[in-house]
């Protein structure tokens, strides 16, 4: 077990962060002024040691991390796995990474773990069983949790609630915060057409502990529709830029990571799409000083 | 061999091998973590919405795989192996369009 | 009409069952192509893990063939746990039943070999004894000493050369590989991996220690494999990949 350092840090800062890629690692650590903190995703590093390890835990002496959990099911009709949330605990307790976060979405079934969010019909008997999981988690851990809007691709016809008041519905009960994921919310408003907007409106902007924006793409449904698909391949596209200032205008200032998973690039690239979140919130930093 | 002259081959084998050890600076070459470092990590992103890998189903019996057995038999030309009982296949990457 | 998640994950892994019909777009028409997404996320990143995880199987056969196959193999075998890194381990067993990939013999222990790296790149870390504990064990008790050994380490023995085809497939300047058997070990002394050939004495030596026989019991197990094994240099090879991490 890794003794944390007095002078480690933890705190999860008003700047942006990135998605940690081993790729990056060099680019990382040359300028480590370039962001304020990284987002690992936790399965990634639930094995039992060797280099992956070893690289995390390095960087956390010198960044604030954030563990983003990706495979717990938190939406899952079935019990979540013990298994998993134990191998979660032993991570976050060794890491005491500044945020934990996790998805509104199911990926396991049946002792399958499908490797994709996938999306639940929102009722309040979801709701209750989403609550239930997060409180284990949570009780788990011993600490308070993120949840994360979805990027969703098809409608429930059973669903009679909107998002934002399923996620509300589950943080009351539950105490949890919510992570924003502004990304999500334009992809999911124009697949579900509804307006990005009003769904910030609708959204309880003060539980919100960390924002995420990254890249989409575009196709089309049956119907010729545009289907956007939340692929984090590219660059965060200039609506959802705007949508983010949007947000921020009246959330305040939030840890913002910029996430990209597929077609990796060059480490300036992604480091430049953190210098324009940084830029973003210290704008809106200089209006609340105003 | 009696025990005790066993136990004192064993013990000077031990005894070489530390003196030996002592004198060489590392273990020998190293493969680098070639196809393991970036295998099998988690995300959170959706694939390309445009792929079909989804919905595409192959025929277990069908065209696509007869160029495999193609290969096979071709392979079927290198020398047999040591033991006479298998055949070594090419190891050539077998870049090939599969007509599917 | 109301879709539990056995339906929905039912249908993600079979093409040919329909969309589940409480599935709809925001106009209440069939989801259709909207939960094909959701299929595509499934399989294409189950096939990219499997190309990541098994290069050198994936070079072999070709890209397409093995998206092919991989595509059979990720509907069959989903993964059993969340991580990734482990996945595939039913892969071997998979492909020496593949009829169409059955002629190339050597697959299944190419990927059992990819798979022992990726394994080994995960195990736990360990410190190696220092080899001046082994020089004050005394004669008569070092007979019966027991050795634990580092959990990165990983044998494999196989008829075909895989270790050779394995290199041949992932450097560039490797040597063609030359038909025989091949015992090999896989050790990660600190980080890296270190991949080698070894006779098969010594791998009935090191399997022999790591399953707790007593160095009297695995050398013995070794000169029953070869007579002439080399027990000074198989002793050199625990010191120098770091693989004896107590001794008892």
């Amino acid at each position: 077990m890794l003794d944390k350092s007095p002078s480690r840090p933890d705190q999860i800062p008003n700047r942006a962060g990135v998605g940690y890629k081993a790729q990056h690692l060099d680019g990382i650590l040359k300028d480590p002024e370039t962001i304020g903190w990284l987002e690992i995703h936790a399965e990634n590093y639930m094995g039992d040691g060797g280099r992956p390890i070893a690289q995390l835990k390095h960087l956390s002496e010198v960044f604030p991390i954030s563990c983003h959990g990706v495979g717990l099911s938190i939406g899952a009709e079935g019990p979540l796995d013990q298994d998993h949330l134990a191998r979660l605990k032993h991570l976050v307790d060794w890491l005491e990474p500044g945020l934990f976060s996790e998805h509104l979405a199911w990926s396991t079934h049946d002792s399958h773990f499908l490797n994709d969010l996938l999306p639940l019909p929102y009722t309040m008997t979801n709701a209750a069983r989403v609550a239930e999981h997060v409180d284990q988690v949570q009780g788990v851990l011993g600490r308070k949790m993120l949840l994360e809007n979805p990027s969703t691709y098809v409608t429930f016809a059973e669903s009679d609630m909107a998002e934002t008041d399923f996620l509300k519905e589950v943080a009351s009960r539950t105490g949890c915060g919510l992570l924003l994921d502004v990304n999500n919310v334009f992809v999911t408003a124009t697949n579900q057409n509804f307006a990005p907007n009003d769904y910030i409106d609708a959204f309880p902007l003060d539980l919100v502990g960390e924002i995420h924006l990254g890249g989409h793409e575009e196709d089309a449904d049956d119907t010729g529709a545009t289907l956007l698909i939340d692929s984090h391949s590219r660059e965060v596209v200039d609506p959802v830029w705007a949508l983010y200032e949007y947000t921020l205008a009246r959330s305040g200032p939030r840890p913002t990571l910029i996430e990209w998973d597929n077609d990796i690039p060059e480490w300036g690239v992604l480091a430049e799409e953190a210098r324009q979140a940084d830029v973003i919130l210290a704008r809106q930093d200089a209006r609340v000083i105003a | 061999m009696s025990k005790t002259v066993k136990s004192l081959a064993v013990a000077s084998a031990v005894a070489a091998a530390l003196t030996a050890h002592a004198n060489t600076a590392t273990a020998g070459s190293k493969v680098k973590c070639y196809g393991v470092a970036l295998a099998g990590e988690n995300g959170c992103a959706a694939g390309p919405g445009t792929s079909c890998a989804g919905t595409s189903t192959v025929d277990y019996q069908g065209n696509a795989w007869t160029l495999v057995e193609a290969d096979a038999c071709e392979t079927a030309e290198l020398p047999a192996m040591d033991n006479g009982s298998a055949r070594m296949g090419s190891l050539e990457p077998l870049e090939r369009d599969i007509p599917s | 009409m109301s879709v539990g998640q056995a339906e929905f994950a039912s249908a993600l892994l079979d093409p040919k069952q329909a969309t589940p019909a409480g599935l709809i777009d925001p106009e209440g028409h069939p989801a259709g192509k909207r939960f094909d997404v959701y299929r595509n996320n499934v399989v294409f990143s189950l096939l990219d893990a499997m190309e990541t995880a098994f290069p050198v199987v994936h070079k072999l056969v070709g890209a397409e063939f093995f998206r092919a196959m991989a595509g059979f193999f990720v509907r069959k075998h989903p993964p059993k746990t969340p991580l990734l890194m482990f996945y595939g381990e039913d892969f071997p067993e998979f492909l020496a039943g593949f009829k169409p990939a059955q002629k190339l013999g050597y697959l299944p222990d190419v990927a059992r070999l990819e798979l022992a790296r990726r394994t080994s790149y995960h195990a736990a870390d360990c410190t190696a004894i220092s080899p001046d504990t082994l020089g004050k064990i005394s004669p008569a008790t070092l007979m019966q000493t027991h050795f634990s050994l580092a959990p990165a380490m990983h044998l494999l023995s196989s008829q075909y050369p895989i270790a050779s085809i394995w290199e041949f497939n992932m450097i560039d300047s490797a040597a063609k590989p030359i038909p025989g058997d091949q015992t090999v070990l896989i050790t990660r002394p600190k980080l890296d991996l270190d991949m080698q050939v070894i006779s098969p004495a010594t791998g009935t030596f090191l399997q022999s220690l790591q399953s707790g026989h007593c160095l009297s019991g695995a050398h013995d197990a070794a000169t029953h494999t070869e007579p002439d094994f080399d027990l000074t240099a198989a002793i050199s090879l625990l010191l120098a990949h770091e693989l004896i991490v107590k001794t008892g």
